[in-house]
């Protein structure tokens, strides 16, 4: 039953075909075709609003097909101009200079400037906005329009990654003074022009014409995405040849799509870690020794193998993966040791120790079931976990920044500033350790002088030195990296490097991907 | 005929009265959700500010009966309301105009599943009355058996379940009917009956069991009946018999049943569009539910138990109307 399907058959038969005729390299982009996705992430409430964009569909949608930002991140995970062309830093890092690219028009005519940049980023601080990217353009002090291709930042304080924030899925150039009826219709600058959009059900759209991206980038004709966001529904979808790609593919059920030799699977590395923060002003967890043996409890290589399925990679209790340039990994693993674990408790005075872990499946896929390793993990080491498991509703709000020990997940973040200062600088919201100076004061140092250093070797060194003290003391235990996973149809052709910073080559099939 | 309009006139009164309890009942099970809109909604992001900025923007900061009621006076005056994710992505862009309303949310998703469920009516019902007749004329057979095993099993197995084995059947290996129902607007009638074909399929075999049952019964109930012996001595064919004679007097039970497996399809096809990506008001209550979208959810609610007290309704009228006794009573 498993075997080759007669359609998938056919398919690599004709496709295997055409490609000994015409003799070009598998890799070879031709435009033309039609590509469509089955996509999860899909809301009835999605709209153009980028300010509202958080999960995969409305990205793929917006950023990755509609809509353009100033720069970026390519699927090797180096930054490019997008609209923008190139930009300047001054020595400070404290005002960069942005030149537009000349020519580039909206998809309803208009010309793209320097007033457009300004407006669309002045969406996300206007007044009650709750755009997630708040954060990033409240730290730009002063927007000016020095020509209508040149546009200068003055930010707050210094930060060389600068340009990195500005490739942030929610920054979305509209068109200034139409925002409204672009937000309404979905007007942008992108390589596909919206044809139709049905919140939560479905989007088709269709290569813009004389685009700026020329034939470098946008493959297809037309491409629409099925909002799909049922494990079990996707998968059909792909088997059935109805879609010609997947995000999110359901690990029990893989080794039938392994069994299609219609389908591919495109497995990346990125960010994504789940993880397992304890709040360090918070008894025991203020004790050094105490973080420390629970560091040694945990047995990452298990989680990996038992929650992920084989799809991941032990974390090293750093956010900094492999998808991030000054990744530390040299830095020495983290290994499972309970000897280890009783000697740190020990060091901290005490025989063995009882806490309670919260956990819920809303925290990740598996949650449970991870916190309930830990569990006979650490008991080995002396320590009684108690596993609380708690309602999925309302988790992030009750349960994730005020129980002191708990599951979380995050998808991680392009650069390494961009992540210490969402989640380790001090007293920043979203801090779930509760990571401050008195913890270390050398790495809230660091994180101030990597953040405006413009030298690449030396921001090196402080961000491995950086790693290297969250993973001795620090109160976040980030056992695991988990994998993107998505499945293709051999009909569509894909470039060897895959992004690996979100799904879906970054979410950006549209514009990378061909038809075969 | 007065009579039968006081009934309606009765029924519809009581009717009102029964939404008004449903839409009370809705409203505090979906309060007593672990969870509200805010929290969902901002997942991660949840922080105290946030989660009381939204509750301040959408007043779910008043107490629990002021917004009832504040819900209930639009419902009177026939205004449904926004919905929170509306409203709250009109507070996004700071402008109202963006924002629709719940009814013109809900009115393209409920017009898929009346095409859905009139598609499944043309189905089953013929298809069932037609297995009723042939097990009361074929009764205690193998036939009968079979047919009576056949539509038992479909539904006592759980819809998903169903939706996956046509699926296997008739979609990975046979490529008959496509997995996907993503039907939307402007789709020619052909295609959209082609890809609303397994959900249609699905509910079919969910709803023939009860309607074919209840045919067969009837007839058989029938068939003991003097003017049906009567019949037969006249030398008329079986299945004669139980056509032209039998199956008239049966039909009140039968439409009875009808009309509540029609409400089915209505208020019952939630797990069957959820499997097949079918874009109806199943889904959408769906997604509702899990984002605590009570204007949404309060008004798929009010929807479906409005389908059902009208054909409940209906029932009762057509089995009035069917049977000249109640017609014409003394």
């Amino acid at each position: 039953m498993h075997g080759i399907s007669r359609r998938g058959l056919l398919k690599t038969g004709v496709a295997a075909g055409v490609l000994s005729l015409s003799g070009m390299p598998l890799r070879a982009q031709t435009r033309g075709g039609k590509l469509t996705a089955g996509l999860s992430g899909a809301n009835t409430s999605d709209s153009w609003d980028g300010r509202t964009h958080s999960d995969l569909y409305m990205i793929a949608s917006a950023q990755g097909a509609v809509f353009d930002s100033l720069t970026e991140v390519a699927a090797d995970g180096s930054l490019k101009g997008e609209l923008a062309e190139s930009w300047e830093a001054s020595a400070d890092a404290k005002t960069w200079t942005f030149n537009l690219r000349q020519g580039v028009t909206f998809h309803n005519g208009k010309a793209f400037g320097a007033d457009d940049v300004i407006e669309s980023l002045q969406l996300h601080v206007a007044e009650g906005s709750k755009s997630a990217a708040q954060p990033i353009v409240a730290a730009i002090a002063e927007m000016t329009k020095i020509t209508d291709s040149q546009v200068q930042f003055t930010l707050e304080s210094g930060n060389a990654d600068f340009p990195y924030l500005m490739s942030d899925y929610h920054l979305l150039m509209y068109p200034a003074g139409q925002i409204e009826e672009a937000i309404a219709q979905g007007i942008g600058t992108g390589l596909y022009q919206v044809q139709s959009f049905d919140p939560g059900v479905r989007m088709v759209a269709t290569r813009y014409p004389d685009h700026y991206k020329g034939d470098s980038a946008g493959y297809f004709d037309e491409i629409e995405y099925i909002a799909i966001n049922d494990n079990t529904a996707r998968m059909n979808a792909l088997m059935t040849g109805q879609v010609d790609a997947i995000n999110r593919i359901d690990f029990k059920t893989e080794a039938l799509l392994r069994a299609n030799p219609a389908l591919r699977i495109q497995e990346v590395t990125g960010n994504q870690q789940y993880t397992f923060p304890m709040l360090t002003d918070v008894a025991p967890f203020n004790d050094v020794n105490i973080r420390k043996a629970l560091k040694y409890g945990i047995n990452r290589q298990e989680m990996v193998d038992k929650i992920l399925l084989g799809h991941g990679a032990v974390g090293n209790d750093t956010p900094i993966g492999p998808a991030n340039q000054f990744y530390n990994a040299e830095m020495e693993q983290l290994d499972y040791d309970p000897d280890q674990a009783k000697f740190y408790l020990q060091q901290a005075g005490l025989d063995s120790l009882d806490i309670d872990l919260s956990a819920s499946n809303a925290a990740f896929e598996g949650a449970v079931d991870a916190a309930q390793l830990f569990q006979s993990s650490a008991a080995a080491g002396g320590i009684n976990i108690n596993v609380v498991q708690e309602p999925a509703d309302g988790y992030w709000s009750n349960v994730w920044l005020k129980k002191p020990f708990c599951a979380c997940y995050w998808s991680g973040r392009a650069t390494e500033d961009w992540m210490f200062s969402t989640a380790y600088e001090a007293g920043v919201p979203w801090n779930d350790s509760q990571w401050d100076e008195k913890d270390s004061a050398r790495f809230q140092e660091l994180l101030l002088m990597a953040r405006a250093e413009l030298d690449s070797n030396t921001r090196r060194d402080q961000y491995h030195e950086m790693q290297q003290i969250l993973r001795d003391e620090g109160g976040v235990l980030v056992p695991m990296f988990a994998n993107y996973v998505q499945a293709v149809n051999n009909r569509i052709s894909s470039p060897d490097t895959v992004g690996n910073l979100w799904q879906m080559d970054n979410a950006r099939m549209a514009e990378r991907w061909s038809v075969a | 005929m007065g009579n039968v309009l006081k009934i309606i006139f009765q029924r519809l009164a009581l009717g009102l009265l029964t939404l008004l309890i449903v839409s009370i009942v809705i409203f505090v099970a979906v309060n007593l959700l672990p969870g509200d809109f805010a929290q969902s909604i901002l997942g991660q992001g949840a922080t105290p500010e946030a989660v009381a900025a939204i509750r301040q923007d959408l007043g779910l900061d008043q107490p629990l009966l002021t917004r009832y009621f504040q819900w209930l006076g639009g419902v009177i005056q026939g205004d449904l309301g926004t919905s929170f994710a509306q409203a709250n992505f009109a507070s996004f862009t700071g402008t109202d105009s963006g924002a629709t309303t719940v009814a013109q949310q809900i009115a393209p998703r409920f017009a898929n599943t009346m095409f859905l469920a009139m598609i499944t009516a043309a189905i089953a019902v013929p298809f069932s009355i037609f297995l009723g007749v042939l097990a009361a004329l074929y009764r205690n057979t193998v036939f009968d058996r079979a047919t009576n095993i056949f539509t038992l099993t479909s539904i006592s197995s759980p819809e998903f379940f169903l939706a996956y084995i046509l699926i296997l059947f008739l979609a990975v290996l046979n490529p008959i009917f496509p997995s996907l129902s993503n039907i939307f607007e402007g789709m020619p009638f052909g295609e959209r009956v082609e890809k609303s074909m397994l959900p249609a399929l699905t509910l079919t075999l969910v709803v023939t069991a009860h309607m074919m049952r209840m045919t067969r019964a009837a007839i058989i109930n029938l068939l003991a009946s003097p003017y049906i012996e009567m019949a037969r001595l006249k030398g008329l064919s079986p299945m004669r018999v139980i056509v032209k004679h039998a199956l008239p007097n049966a039909l009140a039970p039968i439409i009875n049943v009808i009309a509540l497996n029609l409400a089915y399809l209505i208020t019952g096809v939630v797990v069957v569009e959820v499997v097949f990506v079918y874009p109806g008001i199943g889904q959408l209550f769906v997604d509702s539910v899990k984002i605590r979208d009570i204007p949404v959810v309060q008004a798929c609610c009010l929807i479906f138990a409005t389908a059902f007290i009208l054909l409940n309704l209906t029932a009762d009228i057509m089995s009035i109307l069917s049977n000249p006794r109640l017609r014409h009573p003394k």
